[in-house]
């Protein structure tokens, strides 16, 4: 078991009340919105007082609980391919037995499907079926693809408009409230300060030992800020917790705690890219810190927000905030830009290497990065690791075969950093 | 004689690779994997030692030195042939009331192939990459069915017993002296006068030879269940690697396709990984897939490449899965394909797979070095020289003749160089795991 500080009870209970709270909302006449988590609208759905589902998170809770395997079936039964993506079967298969979900109490329909980032095109997809199933009001953001890697003043404005004239009078006629602005400056706010918080955290890892693992404890990390909670004083308060946590560990030179207690021998220090495995969750971390490797940095952890390459949401302009949000995704990037994210983060983080998981269920992660693989290589001259499974279909998870690949991985980064001690990775005979 | 032991612990076979101070190899060991990995590995061990031992005493015996080698382990199979004879004779007679009849029955093969030990056990049969198992199961099933045929026999309960013996008899380490089977087989290379003297001599030598193991190095499929320290175990890819450069020095690219497995490995100048992909979880175009056509085809394993290599017109196969390759062969015999145009097909889809590893790995350079059991067979090394000489010209393919053997060999190298202080958990200088 993971050891408890104050910062992993804190997010058990934002969990747990964000779920009880949800099957309360139709009692407390509160509107719920399905969305997802990449370029979500999180502080405008709060400024409606909305009910916010994350359909993604509920599938990969679910993995981690071991229930998605059930879902999934569920959903091959009634016709979807097994080459459909497994957070969309997860969440279909749960809603087919009665949408009951990972905490064990009812998720409650939508009144709203709210799209706000469609560089996955299977979100599109998916909420088409959602559609189908219950009838409701569906909201489409079309959110530019971000192909020379900037964002131009024309991609703001367009998104803005379309918050203006397609998000926002959906979701105050589904409500019957009118946005308020300063209400919503507000909530942006509280969400820079939070962000501000989690930036530093992620920062943090630069240092030796490494305070955090970046990609295994940052999925914790990212709980909340990627999810409801942004903009929220609840979020304010578990992200300075967190700091606080990670500033002690930082002062008394202690690596990143794991679930088998802390960290004593921090090894590799490696840069991650894709999601992670949900279902063999624990044992694919456990792959790492028994080679004492500690990811310093990820791209994963940057999907909802790429806060430690600097992004805020800014109070002062809060629809070209939020339009910046959704056109800054990471999947929403190019892939020489995604290579050169990936490169800087090995220079900045001072990494030994890069491990690339590649899932077979998400395109958006996966297409390229056997490309992006060589062009890392080619950037920072160390070679990569690449690994194979999926999101949350554990049918996908071979954990022998990612075992053997990673340590094969890290003994061949031990051998380089041998052979560049003595030359020729000859003992003087 | 300080030596260094490397032990590749593969899904089909276990090898052992011993080699001295001066990385020169000294003695080999090979055995089949079997259900119990401890002593399929403690089996390739002990034969690489008894191999060490049995180089030095042959070192200075010129042209008797060949046929003692022969007789020396054609001694060894009849003392393992004569365990599984005590064993079978134990297992029939436990057979509830059939025991007085089975047991003179299958006694009675086994004495046949006692006689026949000599041509049976041969290096000639031995170098089809055949076992122990392989070898005397093979001739006690023929010579089973020909005592049926003669009638009176009870020939399902006669497999029976052997099937048992053989399970127990391959999990038991043989107990025999160096020096007792290296005489045996001088007399039974029938030398006289002098020979004969100076190689009981040289056998009494190397019989008392202290031979130590200064360090080991485990690796393979199974090297988690090697009973070595944590440190000593090390990844086959990087073995795989070290090994290919330490038999051909000019290899950058290796391609080992085991059991299992497929690995495209690059290396440096050294045999140093800088590289690799591997297949996921599919075994598709591995060798057990190749052993999985063999029994559809009713082939022996060995008897495929040279097959595959007589096609005039090779089938195109587009499955590589294991179960759907099954199928198509089916298919593709109905509608009256010739089976060598199938195997040729089929020995193409798993390099056309290999090859897309090879890619991801960094593409070929000029010298690739073919490596696992696959490399034995000799269709699917033509069919890699021709895929990569049409997707990257003409480069340098080799396929080394102990090329079984190179995981352990890179083990085996591993081994002498210990383990860096800085890579070592608790930062402590490894001296060598001879624990």
């Amino acid at each position: 078991m993971i050891e408890k500080e104050a910062s992993m009870e804190a997010q058990k209970e934002l969990l747990a009340g964000y779920f009880a709270r949800l099957a309360r909302a139709r009692d407390e006449q509160r509107p719920v919105v399905y969305t997802f988590v990449p370029g979500n609208l999180v502080e405008l759905l709060a400024a409606f007082d909305v009910a916010p589902v994350y359909p993604e998170v509920n599938a990969l809770q679910s993995a981690m609980r071991q229930r998605s395997g059930g879902f999934i079936r569920e959903a091959e039964r009634a016709g979807h391919s097994e080459d459909v993506c497994s957070y969309v079967k997860c969440d279909l298969g749960m809603m087919m037995k009665g949408n009951v979900g990972p905490t064990g109490e009812r998720i409650p329909p939508p009144d709203l499907l709210l799209l706000s980032f469609t560089g996955c095109f299977t979100f599109m997809k998916w909420f088409e079926l959602l559609r189908d199933q219950y009838d409701c009001e569906v909201a489409m953001l079309h959110v530019p693809y971000v192909g020379d890697g900037v964002i131009t003043e024309a991609m703001r404005a367009y998104v803005v408009e379309q918050l203006r004239r397609e998000v926002i009078p959906k979701l105050e006629r589904v409500t019957g409230k009118r946005l308020d602005l300063d209400h919503l400056r507000g909530l942006l706010a509280r969400s820079r300060r939070a962000e501000e918080d989690l930036a530093w955290v992620f920062r943090s890892a630069r240092r030796r030992p490494s305070p955090i693992d970046a990609y295994f404890g940052g999925v914790y990390y990212i709980g909340p800020i990627f999810t409801s909670f942004r903009g929220s004083e609840d979020a304010c308060r578990y992200y300075a917790t967190l700091r606080g946590e990670v500033e002690a560990r930082l002062a008394a030179g202690l690596g990143p705690t794991t679930p088998d207690g802390p960290l004593g021998d921090e090894r590799f220090r490696l840069v991650l890219e894709g999601p992670p495995n949900w279902t063999s969750f624990r044992d694919f971390w456990k792959i790492f810190y028994d080679e004492g490797a500690v990811a310093v940095a990820s791209t994963y952890t940057q999907v909802g927000g790429t806060y430690e390459r600097g992004f805020r949401h800014d109070p002062a302009q809060p629809l070209e905030s939020l339009a910046d949000y959704c056109l800054s995704c990471y999947t929403n990037l190019p892939l020489p830009q995604r290579s050169r994210i990936l490169a800087d983060m090995v220079a900045e983080y001072e990494a030994d290497g890069f491990v690339i998981h590649s899932v077979k269920s998400c395109n958006s992660f996966s297409a390229g990065q056997l490309h992006m693989l060589r062009e890392v290589e080619q950037l920072t001259g160390i070679p990569g690791g690449f690994i194979e499974s999926d999101l949350v279909d554990a049918r996908y998870y071979g954990h022998a075969n990612i075992k053997n690949r990673i340590e094969s991985y890290l003994q061949m980064l031990g051998a380089r950093r041998a052979g560049a001690r003595d030359g020729a990775n000859r003992r003087p005979s | 004689m300080r030596l260094y032991l490397g032990v590749d612990l593969g899904s089909t076979t276990s090898k052992a690779v011993l080699v001295d101070d001066h990385e020169r190899v000294v003695g080999r060991g090979i055995t089949n994997t079997r259900s119990n990995y401890d002593v399929a590995v403690e089996v390739a061990r002990r034969d690489a030692m008894t191999d060490a031992r049995l180089a030095l005493a042959l070192r200075d015996l010129g042209g008797d030195a060949a046929a003692i080698a022969e007789a020396f382990w054609v001694t060894i199979d009849l003392h393992r042939l004569e365990a599984l004879r005590q064993i079978c004779r134990e297992t029939a007679r436990a057979v509830p009331g059939e025991g007085p009849r089975l047991a003179p029955a299958v006694d009675m093969i086994l004495a046949r192939l006692v006689e026949e030990a000599g041509q049976l056990f041969s290096a000639q049969a031995r170098s089809r990459g055949s076992f122990f198992r392989d070898i005397v199961g093979a001739r006690f099933h023929a010579a089973a069915e020909d005592a049926n045929a003669r009638g009176g026999f009870d020939f399902e309960r006669v497999l029976g017993v052997y099937d048992r013996a053989i399970l127990e008899a391959e999990n038991q380490l043989l107990e025999v002296s160096f020096g007792e089977v290296f005489t045996a087989a001088v007399e039974r290379a029938l030398l006289a006068g002098d020979r004969r003297e100076a190689a009981l001599a040289a056998g009494e030598a190397a019989a008392a030879a202290e031979l130590d193991v200064a360090g080991f190095v485990g690796t393979g499929y199974g090297r988690a269940r090697l009973p070595f320290p944590r440190d000593c175990i090390r990844s086959e890819i990087l073995c795989h690697g070290l090994g290919a450069h330490a038999m051909l020095p000019r290899t950058r690219t290796v391609l080992d396709i085991g059991g299992q497995d497929t690995k495209a490995i690059q290396i440096d100048d050294n045999g140093l990984v800088t590289s690799f992909q591997m297949n996921d979880r599919c075994a598709a175009g591995c060798g057990r897939y190749l052993g999985y056509i063999a029994d559809e085809l009713s082939l022996g394993l060995h008897e495929l490449g040279p097959l595959a290599l007589t096609a005039r017109r090779p089938a195109r196969i587009t499955s590589t899965c294991t179960v759907f390759a099954g199928t198509e062969i089916r298919d593709l015999l109905s509608v009256g394909e010739k089976r060598e145009d199938v195997l040729a097909g089929l020995h193409r889809a798993i390099v056309t797979r290999a090859m897309s590893l090879l890619a991801r790995s960094g593409g070929v350079s000029e010298e690739l070095t073919f490596t696992g059991g696959v490399a034995r067979n000799p269709a699917a090394v033509a069919a890699l020289r021709d895929m990569v000489e049409a997707h990257y010209g003409a480069r340098t393919i080799n396929v080394h003749h102990d090329s079984i053997y190179t995981g352990a060999l890179g083990a085996a190298l591993f081994a002498t160089r210990g383990v860096p202080a800085a890579d070592l958990p608790d930062g402590k200088e490894c001296t060598g795991c001879s624990a």
